[in-house]
């Protein structure tokens, strides 16, 4: 969806700021709806498999690695659990403004403004700097 | 209390956390982490891991709506955004290593300046001049639609705005909430912007900045799926019914009986901080 507007808006002339706000927008609103679709499916199967055992918050434990690591979360949504499938709707979430940052780079590069293209990569490398 | 009890609970807290959130503009994460710590006895760890998620979440999904408006600044918020996140690392790293009791009093502190910010008088003369070389080298003059019209104005006091928005950051990363009262503060008052485009141009910038730290957060195991649940779902759920009534709730009095809650909770978490029972 968002290639065609890019391209329908390429043709009539060079990318406008109003256009990319059009896009940001949308990018935003799917990302997040996508999100709670994919965290409430995952909320239902954890309730549905512990909902009558007793929550365990008053001390940190921290998380194993199947809800921090892409691999190992994707290998226990496969046995049908639902904690891990909650956290790959975060995963989502957090992807989200990632998303709009990447794709404003590319905005700025069609409307040739490049001290953005540079000040928003920037930006970008700061956030990925992070899940590493 | 089972699961499902502790989860139906929670959903409803972060449902009223989110609701009264959006409609006084202070953001959902000041009352969930008190709400989380105090009434749930959650680790602070796991309360900030969740509250960031929740800020992602409430920002993208409001952001949304604004931008497409044509109100928001977006080159003001990437600008910035490079202040905020930069901060917001800083930060996060800062709550690995300090104390939990530190980060409650810190954090007591940090809600009853924010709740008297939210009634501080804001600035609104507005510039409508030719804006300073900076201003026009990064392209943030701009203009924004009113009832009347599209209406011009220029932004000061870049260096300052700037570095206010690193302490934004910084207390974002640290103590997991959106800080949209500093932000407000750093464009409205020392940039001189609009308050219609501080605020969208705020909300804006608060995802990006959340997802700065929360690399950290998730990587350390702060961020819990049992808790991130209920909380985003409920403040998303609240945030949305907050959006659609703002127009006709009575704001004022709003503010007053939600700026009463915020210092009762950050009197509480000080108490609690130098008593270490949290």
């Amino acid at each position: 969806m968002d290639s065609r507007i890019i391209s329908k808006a390429l043709s009539k002339k060079k990318i406008r700021d109003a256009d990319l706000e059009k896009i940001i927008g949308s990018l935003l609103r799917y990302g997040v709806l996508l999100s709670s679709v994919i965290v409430l499916t995952g909320g239902i199967v954890y309730l549905y498999r512990h909902g009558r055992e007793i929550p365990q918050y008053h001390t940190f434990r921290g998380e194993p690695d199947k809800m921090r690591m892409l691999g190992p979360m994707l290998q226990a949504i496969g046995r049908g659990e639902g904690r891990p499938l909650i956290q790959l709707g975060l995963f989502v979430l957090i992807a989200t403004p990632i998303a709009r940052i990447i794709f404003s780079i590319f905005g700025y590069l069609f409307e040739k403004d490049y001290l953005y293209v540079v000040i928003t990569g920037v930006v970008l490398f700061v956030l990925l700097l992070n899940f590493c | 209390m089972t699961i499902l009890v502790f989860t139906g609970v929670l959903f409803l807290g972060a449902m009223a956390a989110g609701l009264l959130g959006s409609l006084t503009g202070l953001g959902g994460g000041v009352v969930l982490i008190p709400l989380m710590t105090l009434v749930f006895k959650v680790d602070i760890h796991y309360a900030i891991g969740t509250s960031l998620v929740s800020v992602i979440a409430t920002s993208s999904g409001a952001a949304a709506a604004y931008v497409r408006e044509g109100i928001t600044n977006i080159r003001l918020g990437m600008f910035l955004e490079l202040a905020t996140t930069l901060g917001a690392i800083g930060g996060a790293w800062l709550a690995a290593s300090l104390p939990t009791s530190f980060i409650a009093i810190l954090f007591g502190v940090i809600l009853i300046l924010s709740a008297i910010a939210s009634f501080a008088k804001l600035a609104d003369p507005v510039f409508t001049d030719d804006g300073s070389p900076l201003s026009r080298l990064l392209r943030l003059n701009n203009s924004y639609p009113t009832p009347g019209g599209e209406k011009r104005y220029t932004v000061k006091n870049i260096v300052g705005g700037f570095l206010m928005m690193n302490v934004a950051g910084i207390i974002s990363g640290l103590l997991g909430i959106g800080s949209g009262a500093l932000k407000v503060i750093a464009m409205d008052n020392i940039m001189r912007v609009p308050f219609k485009v501080s605020t969208t141009t705020s909300n804006f910038m608060i995802g990006v900045t959340a997802v700065a730290s929360v690399g950290i957060y998730l990587h350390k195991g702060y961020i819990d799926p049992g808790l991130s649940m209920p909380v985003m779902l409920g403040v998303l759920l609240g945030a949305f019914i907050g959006s659609r009534i703002l127009a006709k709730a009575k704001v004022a009095s709003l503010k007053i009986l939600f700026a009463g809650v915020v210092l009762v909770l950050a009197i509480e978490m000080i108490y609690n901080g130098f008593t270490h029972n949290i």
